[in-house]
């Protein structure tokens, strides 16, 4: 049994689609298996509602009269990375308001940009003869600007780490406040219904695919920044830790906050919530097989993040039915778990995008180019330029 | 006399300790343990009020303090805006009583305010910062 992309897109033109979550699928290849499920399904959607820093939107101001050659421009205090042409910019999630340090920052300037807020910029610049204008004070909001898209240079993270804190005090991270000797476990996947765990080995994600991105359409650009897909990897072919990741755009005008929100980790700092979801085509048995992962066959490690370098000692592998049940085992001793990524919107999003194509109004795109099945990360060592 | 709310963490190798009863009797303080989540091993909590001598209020608390218990200041409510909540669950990591929960089968946010404690720490773990307090 195999279809192709073609055969599944003249399908849901015709709104004949079989369309499933992940979640469902999960159930439906557990009950009949991966052959009857690829036989019946023809795509599964998959969604994720996590914190990632690695976020941010370009922009483009317009010209104002006479003209600025932008140098430096702060939205509502945020200060923005204006280094492009005169009037491009690009906000960067994390970046921290110099008047209100981290209870807003770049991440939240997106949400009010997509909520439809006024925005008060400020921008200076050193003029020249062709943009003479050295400062400028005005309002924005997403309908004056003439381009804002988001770019995510990481996101959709294939897995990631448990933590916990084995140190005598609480410490505050980007997993959330972990209390002291080990008093709970953080973990940020959606697991069963997270995209890249529904195609572990990327055979249908990859340069150009079209999904669902903060509420509206939106494509994976590249590989993701970190993006490391030669990991250890469990029985069902998903990475054990965090393995993939994805570059992502979208049309920053079309999105909603229901599925973009700006937030703060305590003594962290500003990152953004953002909804992605991406569909996959059951292409064949094996497509359905990977589709019908469950939580109890996908596992991570547990780290203790109190200790304060880049190789911190693994405590332990655990499933994410494990994580999922509340309580997980370290030493002897039962830790309380808990999620920082909202398994409720993941599915909310699966949903959204089920609808959209059972409805004729998402079509699925074959890559333009396939992501790096191959590779790890480098490290920054500390060189001191002798003996390079 | 003198009356505080207070919110007593005990690390776990105090907590089998009958430290409260210690401070009743030898600082003669009036002590009303509103809610209490201990468990042997764990690091337990307790919202007590305490009434007595101003001083020796005072002694009480430092010798709690000597003993390694972290004590509190307690809030008399606290707000959850419901309507900008993600469900994302972070708050539920550092409530140990367990007064917010996300659960399966429909991973919702829930509060039982029965059973929370006033400890206020879910007002800095909520990323979207919609919890709030009131003194
Ligand atoms: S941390 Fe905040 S946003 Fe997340 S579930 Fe708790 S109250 Fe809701
Ligand atoms: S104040 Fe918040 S963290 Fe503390 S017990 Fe109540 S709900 Fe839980």
């Amino acid at each position: 049994m195999a279809r192709t992309y073609e055969e599944i897109n003249a399908r849901i033109r015709k709104g004949e689609a079989v369309v499933l979550t992940a979640d469902e699928m999960t159930e439906l290849v557990a009950s009949e298996g991966a052959r009857a499920a690829a036989r019946k399904v023809d795509v599964v959607t998959t969604g994720t509602f996590g914190p990632m820093c690695s976020t941010g939107a370009f922009v483009n101001f317009g010209h104002s009269d006479p003209p600025i050659k932008m140098a430096k421009v702060w939205l509502n205090d945020v200060p923005v990375c204006a280094d492009l042409a005169a009037v491009d910019a690009y906000i960067g999630a994390t970046a921290l308001s110099e008047t209100e340090g981290m209870a807003y920052g770049g991440a939240h300037v997106i949400e009010d940009l997509v909520a439809g807020k006024w925005i008060k910029m400020r921008s200076t610049a050193y003029g020249t003869d062709c943009y003479p204008r050295r400062e400028i004070e005005t309002l924005v909001n997403k309908d004056t600007l003439n381009q804002a898209y988001l770019f995510d240079p990481r996101n959709a993270y294939q897995n990631y780490a448990c933590a916990t804190n084995g140190s005598e005090h609480t410490i505050y991270t980007y997993m959330g406040t972990l209390l002291p000797r080990f008093g709970n476990a953080t973990y940020c996947s959606a697991g069963q219904l997270s995209p890249l765990l529904n195609d572990p080995f990327y055979r249908t994600v990859g340069v150009g695919t079209r999904i669902f991105l903060g509420g509206g359409t939106g494509y994976v650009a590249w590989q993701g920044t970190q993006h490391k897909p030669t990991v250890e990897r469990s029985g069902g072919g998903t990475p054990v830790g965090p393995a993939a990741a994805l570059a992502l755009i979208g049309d920053l005008k079309r999105m909603d906050t229901e599925f973009l929100r700006g937030a703060r980790f305590h003594r962290y700092g500003v990152t953004m919530y953002v909804g992605v979801g991406i569909p996959i085509p059951v292409l064949d048995e094996e497509m359905a097989a990977y589709t019908g992962i469950a939580d109890a066959d996908i596992e991570t490690i547990v780290f203790d993040y109190s200790q304060p370098t880049r190789a911190r000692d693994p405590l332990r592998r655990v499933s994410y039915a494990e994580l999922r049940s509340g309580k997980i085992e370290l030493d002897g001793r039962k830790v309380p778990t808990a999620p920082l990524s909202s398994y409720r919107v993941a599915r909310r999003i699966a949903d959204v995008l089920k609808e959209w194509i059972k409805e004729g109004r998402f079509l699925l795109t074959a890559p333009v180019e396939p992501l790096p099945a191959e590779g790890g990360v480098q490290p920054l060592e500390i060189r001191d330029g002798e003996g390079i | 006399m003198a009356k505080k709310r207070l919110v007593l963490t005990f690390p776990p190798e105090v907590v089998e300790r009958p430290v409260v009863a210690l401070m009743v009797r030898d600082f003669d303080i009036i002590t009303n343990i509103l809610r209490a989540e201990i468990h042997e091993g764990e690091i337990g909590r307790m919202l007590v009020e305490l009434e007595g001598n101003a001083r020796k209020l005072k002694e009480g608390v430092a010798y709690l303090k000597d003993l390694g218990v972290q004590v509190e200041e307690a809030i008399t409510d606290i707000e959850l805006d419901e309507a900008l909540c993600i469900e994302c669950g972070a708050c539920t990591a550092v409530c140990q009583p367990g007064a917010l929960k996300i659960e399966p089968p429909d991973w919702g946010l829930t509060l039982d305010k029965d059973r929370c404690i006033l400890c206020g720490f879910c007002v800095d773990a909520c990323p979207l910062d919609i919890i709030s307090v009131k003194f």
